[in-house]
């Protein structure tokens, strides 16, 4: 059978898994270096009958994917940084309302504006805790147009699970890079269906109390249950309450229902890490640069060794602790001054064997600049 | 009577102040929708935060309490995605016209069929008496106690600017005219803005020295005049109350549908 | 002629009223008074002409008029 195969942008990547795991809505507002995710949903949605919104801004078109949501359609919006800054708030509604949709943020170099044609990872942390008060949150990210796909069509399905957002981190070199994408047949990946209630008409629904399986079926505004949302804490029925008791069944279960399984929310993929001395942990663009290194250092006889995390949040902690254990030092190469490395460093056995490798310049940080910091930190020089 | 068959009655007495103006029009917005006979699940009640919207907590609607000054972009997602609902939008001047004020004048030029209402009374109550943009100069406050030095802007006028095709304004004092309002502008097919001016007897009356909520809808009955009447052009300070415009042109979903088309027209040929 | 509505039952829901004053102040044949616990209540109600004005006034939905006709019918 002949394989659809396109050489495509990573930006129009993501447009064409979101499509895949059943997205019809989204709303945006032009920002580099995500707008060709807009540009292309504003050509696939009309034809499929989905909806497209260019909104006043990021805040309005985070806001629209959430009400979106609630009549229950499959929404994404995309932006970066700036945009991504102004989301938060909203972020937090979507957390606190527990309605699923999916923010991709394609980073580019911060503070502020920034270096808005250039890639970064300094976003990462900001997804942990852009947003303000205790919560959980599910962050994925991938280094492959292949994996990307997989990784948005998982984004989807995690935030129906979970009735929750979820943010998928791509940057600049991912989003503007082409390469090939094979993609997917039907049903090649699952795709999780928006869970509704089976409650009946006339019966009481409660939109925020979990089955026994932790899930929290939905009804559709507009369809026959008619509830309240709203950012208050609020009781099973969404009603704002000062409850103590209550107040502290909602804290827990939105942190719980994510913290609670880190295991099935972690993607990852390692390579070469059974012997390795030496293992480095990346993800994103700057996994491509680790990974080029490790086979490259593996030819000469170098026993490096690459865990690529997927899931930046939850942090997989479990994984990398029990990844890392037979490491002689543990390298995090990463586009920032350090975000995941300090994660790393509460999770390995001993700290002073983490080391960060990172490069902040607006510049991609290639496999030449990879093997020159681990020389040093090998004490070997440049 | 009819209104208690739409709203959450388990929640009352409701927390506005004795005299709020909100309960008046939340009163009659219902008799708006009891006239026209909407199913209750064919009714979204999106609302932001302050006092005026606490409303969508008291009705029976599937409702929407979202975060400060962005109700009208969630609304903007809910009808985009489901247009058959009818979206009420009730905000208060501060959530509409000052943090709001950006999604205020685009939902106006974007005319998507939304019913936004717009609860003045001049204050931001729920923090407890600060000035809004419609406090308007000479005002006393607590974030202005030698009196506010900001111009207001005008509701009427800021959405007849930003393309609304269907304008209003009332009071809280004009309870029938609030009903008539509400339901002509569920009923336009497009974006609607209605202005309740509406009295905080708590906040902004008794700092002010308006009296009680009576007083303060004295002043709103002699006050105001029909548009358009005669009144008006012997004193020009009264308040015009009534229809501003109401243009019947394409809505944004309408409009969306034939883009829709067109995108499928061009796909199979 | 049409015939006058007369006033077969003035409900005040106490627990909703807050005795604001507004239906006392505005009811043209001054039927209403608040009691002695600030809640509004029907001092004249053989002078009622079922205007409802009050009921739609109360910013509490404390107040149900129901109408002599309004049984009849």
């Amino acid at each position: 059978m002949t394989q659809d195969i396109k050489f495509i942008q990573g930006n129009e990547v993501c447009v064409e898994a979101a499509l895949y795991a059943g997205l019809d809505f989204f709303a945006g507002y032009p920002i580099t270096p995500s707008s060709e995710i807009a540009e292309h949903m504003a050509v696939r949605l009309p034809g499929i009958g989905g909806k497209f919104l260019q909104m006043e801004d990021e805040i309005s078109s985070i806001c629209a994917i959430t009400g979106a949501s609630l009549t229950g359609h499959k929404a994404m919006t995309a932006t970066s940084g700036p945009g991504f800054s102004l989301m938060q708030e909203a972020l937090g509604y979507a957390i606190m309302t527990e309605i699923p949709c999916v923010i991709t943020n394609v980073q580019r170099g911060g503070p502020s504006t920034g270096l808005p044609t250039h890639g970064s990872q300094g976003d990462v942390n900001q997804a942990r805790w852009g947003t303000h008060g205790d919560h959980a949150i599910i962050a994925l990210t991938a280094s492959n147009h292949q994996d990307l796909f997989q990784i948005t069509v998982e984004a989807f399905n995690l935030a129906e699970t979970y009735r929750t957002p979820v943010i998928l981190l791509l940057d600049e070199m991912l989003g503007h890079m082409r390469e090939k994408l094979i993609i997917p047949k039907v049903d090649e990946i699952p795709v999780v269906k928006r869970l509704r209630t089976a409650v009946p008409d006339g019966v009481d629904f409660h939109p925020y109390l979990p089955r026994e399986d932790g899930r929290l079926p939905m009804s559709d505004f507009g369809d026959k249950h008619r509830y309240n949302v709203t950012g208050l804490y609020h009781d099973m029925w969404g009603f704002p309450t000062s409850d103590p008791q209550v107040i502290h069944g909602l804290i827990h279960h939105l942190m719980d229902k994510i913290e609670n399984r880190v295991e099935q929310l972690t993607r990852y993929k390692e390579y070469f890490l059974e012997d390795a001395e030496v293992i480095l942990i990346s993800y994103g663009s700057s996994a491509r640069s680790a990974l080029h290194i490790v086979k490259n250092r593996r030819k000469r006889g170098e026993r490096l060794g690459l865990l690529e995390l997927q899931t930046l949040w939850p942090f997989p902690a479990g994984l990398v602790r029990r990844k890392t254990r037979q490491a002689d030092f543990v390298a995090v190469v990463e586009m920032n001054m350090g975000q995941i490395v300090d994660e790393v460093k509460k999770v390995v056995d001993q700290h002073k064997r983490v080391f960060l490798v990172n490069r902040v310049d607006g510049g991609f940080i290639t496999p030449e600049n990879i093997k020159d910091m681990i020389r040093l930190i090998q004490g070997r020089g440049v | 009577m009819a209104v208690h068959n739409y709203i959450r009655q388990r929640f009352f007495p409701h927390l506005w102040c004795p005299g709020c103006g909100h309960g008046t029009i939340l009163n009659n917005m219902l008799r708006a929708v009891d006239e026209l006979g909407i199913s209750k699940n064919d009714l979204v009640m999106v609302s932001g935060i302050g006092c005026s919207s606490r409303i969508s907590g008291y009705v029976d609607f599937h409702s929407l309490h979202t975060i400060h000054g962005r109700a009208l972009a969630y609304a903007t997602g809910v009808k985009m995605s489901q247009p058959r609902l009818n979206v009420l939008i009730p905000m208060g001047d501060g959530d509409a016209l000052a943090i709001g004020g950006n999604h205020f004048i685009h939902a106006c030029r974007r005319n998507m069929d939304l019913t936004a209402i717009i609860m003045n009374n001049r204050i931001y109550g729920m923090t407890g008496g600060q000035f809004s943009p419609l406090s308007g100069e000479g005002i006393l406050c607590t974030t202005a106690p030698q009196l506010t030095i900001d111009r207001s802007f005008d509701t009427v006028e800021l959405a007849l600017a930003s393309g609304a095709s269907f304008v209003a304004r009332t009071t809280s004092f004009h309870v029938r005219e609030i009903t008539k309002l509400i339901a002509r502008a569920i009923q336009h097919k497009g974006f609607s803005v209605v202005e309740i001016l509406s009295q905080c007897p708590t906040h902004f009356g008794r700092k002010n020295k308006l009296g009680d909520a009576s007083n303060m809808l004295e002043f709103f009955k002699k006050n105001t005049t029909p548009f358009g009447s005669k009144a008006k052009q012997d004193n020009p300070e009264l308040i015009e109350r009534g229809i501003f415009r109401e243009l019947d042109i394409p809505d944004y979903c309408a409009d969306y549908e034939r883009t829709i088309q067109k995108a499928q027209k061009g796909k199979s040929s | 002629m049409k015939k006058q509505k007369k006033l077969k039952e003035y409900r005040i829901n106490r627990e909703w009223c807050k005795g604001c004053g507004i239906c006392v102040h505005f009811c043209p044949k001054d039927v209403l008074e608040l009691d002695q616990d600030g809640k509004s209540s029907v001092i004249r109600p053989d002078d009622c002409i079922v205007c409802g004005f009050c009921e739609r006034l109360c910013p509490d939905l404390a107040i149900t008029i129901i109408p002599e006709e309004q049984e009849a019918a």
